[in-house]
């Protein structure tokens, strides 16, 4: 067991010892290798079952919204800054939840890693940054750091920014030289092409909306998709219905989104859907010069006016 | 029991001569998904690989299907009058389908095709579809369609089952509709048939013995349905559940609708779309009560109709083959077979 | 039916508001093929589809009688996008019904007995039809007494306003109207809730005694336990279910109680077959 689950499991354990939470958010191990998926303690002796590893690739402040018991929270970077988004989004107030920060050297990348045997996966492995997996017959040792999902490889928010306890020490922070190189390649296609690119990511979508509901800022009591009065879109295989989805569900995450990728995991097409929200990501931060989530004392730009904001975008 | 032998040799050769007599469908790869789609002249169904994320089912049931139309201009002839639109029901064949699938469509089939109202579309389909199946030797770690009622050489609702030897298949040939199909491909030349069922036989119970998860089913019938459905589990199951479609889409069994009209101009369509018990949608009054607001009320609405209203309405069994996508596909992992187990166990004087 | 999606082509032959404010319509249809007339052969009780041609389709009891010869009538109340629309559309325009849907009233076990309709707001549909039905010369002899409590918001609300002062008239009926609040000074019947008024003046339980109960459920939830106080067994208690619903046929799962589908098992049930399911409805 490494320390973080250890740590884990002893301050979900007080916690709920001591009645400072009702409950406790965290990671338990699935039923299958690989997933690590999200779970709930109500008690010391179910906080037993928390895991860490490099697993836990979903977003927790996904399940914080509109709760009413007070809840302890395992965030790792990207958890914590979608938990300063619902403070400030008014989904939760700062002091219903106990944050219980994880320092994150990054999630792998389910899909490549299993690309790697010609068979399923049988067994999954992890001791500190080395990887095992084993298959009918054959076996990999990967090193972590190679097979990181491509947002874990471009985060420069992997501690907590805000947090009532630590699991451990606070990891180095990356410096990332142009974290925008992904969107800026598909802003360099000619327009043909990028149209390809982008109906070519969504030719399998099924419309289970499991990008939306994995995401913690898809909160909205009825999503424009399911509204009937005006019916905004078509509930088919329509590729523009489709389309119409995904482009509106990307500008409702522009200057929110974190890119946690949860998202992604949650597809289970496997369509990389942060091409959709990415571009987002890079205008807010530069035009704004805005990561979301990073602090309870700025309200973000889109709510806010300045006369010196941008206003490339009316010309 | 007739068994053909077909040389992997003549396989393309066959399937390129069935193209002009059927339609075909089959798994194939499509932006690094095995998915049920129909073949493109070009294409040969993908026999040796995973299971298909998408099941077949889409080939009789499809996503988004249109079952009537009609024009709203008023000089027309007929305007605002529903018709169905003409579809092409020739002959189709499914190559590659898995046991568990072909299962699946016999337990469909029981929604679809009833004493009282007979769907068109999708037993038209039914009627026009040949399905050739292929025993799956190397059954995945969340196979558990033997506790289903299937099984990796299961042959309900199957035409021909096929069997992988490598260099051959043998083709069990199930029904006269298989037996056409063979022959239209022009795979004629007879297995000797005591032999070949041997070796049928010897490779069934490798493949079954492969299968190491067993899910109880056993006690799930004579449980009160009122018990079970005011069991205390349903809440902390659905927690984590994030309500999205993936299991109700992925399940070779889920056969929910929604019917929905689109016009352009002036003509207009009525389509039905797969619909999910997983949105809170499925079941919104117009006055806006819902009978299943809370997410613990659908998640447990889904298993209690694949594992307890099924069976007690049909006495068919569970409506679940065991495909274990579901399983593999739940962003959260939420997994039938121990939500199977735990129903199956559950007793409402352990809880008092 | 061939195809029990395709709905029967009909021409609103004509509209009435129904209540003063204008909520509610009541639109009657006549068939444009006389023989689809003969196929939509159906008992009260029992609803249909009414489809708009690019707006879609709403599950509707019949509020016409099958003893009403020549047309169906169906009061709509206006809530989502096919009723807005249909409220909008003019006498003449063409449009669709698809149905009869599901089961009746037990009119065979009603036979012989005396029955008590109970109904509140704009649920009083399928109990109209059933009332006309019952009061057809042909058939009222077929039934012991009919006692109907059926209640509203206020006067203005109640639907079929003329045929229910004129049934209140008849001594072959007994009728209860009652409205929960009025400021007009000459109303002659009843102020209250219609549980109370169940209450007291429904006729007490007889074996030979069955009541038809259709209202919002806040009325169902209601008129329940004072039914059962009257003395009413569970299987004299017969109800008639909402759920959304899409098909009508049983096949696309969206109305499902339990193991039950409203559309195809119900909508009518016992008390007893409700007690039997999870009452998601």
């Amino acid at each position: 067991m490494n320390n973080y689950t250890k740590n884990i499991r002893k301050i979900s354990s007080n916690l709920l010892e001591d009645g400072r939470v009702d409950l406790v958010l965290g990671f338990k191990r699935g039923t299958l290798p690989m997933a690590s998926v999200p779970g709930i303690a109500r008690t010391p002796e179910e906080a037993q079952g928390f895991v860490w590893d490099t697993n836990c690739r979903l977003n927790l402040a996904n399940y914080i919204t509109d709760q009413k018991e007070k809840i302890g929270i395992i965030a790792k970077g990207c958890d914590s800054r979608n938990i300063v988004n619902h403070i400030m989004e008014n989904k939760i107030p700062r002091d219903q939840v106990y944050i219980i920060g994880v320092p994150c050297t990054g999630m792998v990348d389910k899909n490549r890693i299993r690309a790697l045997l010609d068979d399923e996966i049988k067994e999954f492995k992890e001791e500190g940054e080395v990887i095992l997996i084993r298959g009918a017959g054959q076996e990999r040792v990967l090193d972590k750091e190679a097979y990181l999902r491509d947002n874990c490889k471009i985060c420069t928010h992997r501690n907590p920014v805000i947090h009532d306890d630590l699991v451990g020490a606070l990891v180095k922070e990356q410096k990332i030289e142009d974290p925008f190189r992904d969107v800026a390649a598909i802003e360099a296609m000619e327009g043909e092409e990028r149209w390809n690119h982008f109906e070519g990511l969504l030719s399998n979508c099924i419309r289970c909306y499991a990008c939306r509901n994995a995401c913690p800022l898809c909160y909205c009591p009825a999503c424009f998709v399911d509204e009937s009065k005006p019916q905004w879109i078509g509930k088919g295989q329509d590729p523009t219905d489709i389309r119409t989805f995904h482009f509106l569900r990307a500008y409702h995450c522009a200057g929110r989104c974190t890119d946690c990728g949860a998202c992604e995991e949650a597809c289970p097409m496997d369509i990389q859907v942060r091409d959709f929200t990415r571009k987002l990501v890079k205008d807010s931060f530069e035009i704004y010069g805005w990561e979301p989530g990073l602090t309870l004392d700025r309200r973000p730009p889109l709510e806010t006016f300045k006369p010196e904001d941008s206003d490339k975008f009316i010309k | 029991m007739k068994i053909i032998k077909i040389d992997k040799n003549d396989w393309t050769r066959g399937i390129d001569k069935s193209r002009e007599t059927y339609q075909l469908f089959g798994p194939v790869t499509d932006s690094g998904q095995s998915i049920f789609k129909q073949l493109d002249k070009n294409a040969y169904p993908e026999m040796g690989g995973t299971n298909s994320v998408m099941s077949p089912k889409s080939v009789l049931f499809p996503q988004t299907e249109k079952i009537l139309a009609a024009s709203l201009d008023a000089s027309m002839e007929n305007h605002h009058i529903m018709q169905r639109p003409a579809a092409d029901y020739s002959r189709r064949a499914v190559i590659g389908i898995r046991p568990y699938d072909a299962k699946a469509v016999r337990l469909v089939k029981l929604n679809f095709d009833t004493a009282d109202y007979r769907d068109p579309y999708w037993c038209d389909a039914h009627g026009a579809t040949t399905f050739v199946g292929l025993a799956v030797n190397q059954p995945s770690a969340v196979d558990f369609s033997i506790s289903m009622g299937s099984g990796p050489f299961g042959e309900e609702g199957l035409d021909v089952l096929l069997v992988d030897l490598e260099d051959h298949y043998l083709a069990k040939v199930l029904t006269p509709k298989g037996g056409a199909y063979l022959s239209d491909a022009g795979f004629d030349a007879a297995a000797e048939t005591d032999a070949s069922l041997t070796t049928i036989e010897t490779m069934q119970l490798a493949a079954e013995a492969a299968i190491t998860t067993t899910v109880p089913t056993d006690r799930l019938q004579e449980k009160a349905l009122l018990d079970l459905h005011g069991a205390p589990f349903w809440e902390d199951l659905a927690f984590t559940c994030i309500n999205c479609g993936t299991c109700t889409f992925v399940c070779p069994t889920c056969w929910c609708f929604d019917i929905q009209d689109e016009t352009k101009g002036k003509s207009t369509s009525r389509f039905r779309n797969w619909d999910t018990c997983m949105s809170p949608l499925f079941t919104l009054h117009g006055s806006g009560h819902n009978p299943r607001g809370k997410k613990t009320q659908r998640v447990r609405q889904r298993f209690m109709h694949k594992l307890k209203y099924f069976l007690d309405k049909y006495d068919q069994g569970t409506m679940c083959v065991g495909c274990g996508r579901c399983v593999e596909k739940c962003p959260v992992n939420i997994d039938i077979r121990s939500i199977c187990s735990t129903m199956n166990a559950y007793d409402p004087k352990d809880v008092a | 039916m061939d195809n029990p999606y395709q709905p029967y082509p009909v021409r609103i032959d004509d509209i009435e508001i129904a209540t003063k404010d204008k909520s509610l319509k009541t639109f009657k249809f006549v068939f444009l093929n006389r023989l689809d007339e003969v196929r939509f052969s159906f008992r009260a009780g029992q609803f249909a589809e009414l489809s708009v041609p690019g707006v879609g389709e709403i599950p509707i009891g019949i509020a016409s009688s099958p003893t009403e010869k020549g047309f169906v009538k169906f009061t709509v109340f206006k809530t989502g996008v096919v009723s807005s629309h249909l409220h909008n559309m003019k006498v003449g325009d063409i449009m669709g019904i698809r149905g009869p849907f599901g089961n009746c009233y037990p009119w065979d076990k009603l036979e012989g007995k005396n029955v008590v309709i109970i109904g509140g707001g704009f649920a009083f549909t399928t109990l109209r039809a059933s009332i006309i039905y019952m009061l057809d010369p042909d058939n009222r002899s077929k039934f012991g007494n009919i006692d109907v409590v059926y209640g509203a918001r206020s006067p203005g609300m109640l639907l079929y306003r003329d045929e229910l002062f004129g049934w209140e008239q008849r001594d072959d009926i007994n009728v209860h109207i009652t409205v929960d609040g009025t400021d007009d000074p000459n109303w002659k019947y009843n102020v209250g809730f219609v549980p109370a008024i169940v209450e007291q003046k429904a006729p007490g339980a007889t074996p030979a005694t069955y009541a038809i109960v259709c209202g919002p459920p806040v009325m169902i939830k209601f008129t329940q336990p004072v039914l059962e106080k009257l003395g009413y067994g569970q299987e004299q208690i017969i109800m008639s279910l909402e759920n959304r619903m899409k098909c009508g046929i049983g096949m696309c799962g969206h109305c499902n109680i339990g193991k039950e589908l409203v559309c195809k098992d119900g909508p009518v049930f016992t008390l007893k077959e409700i007690n039997r399911t999870p009452r998601e409805f």
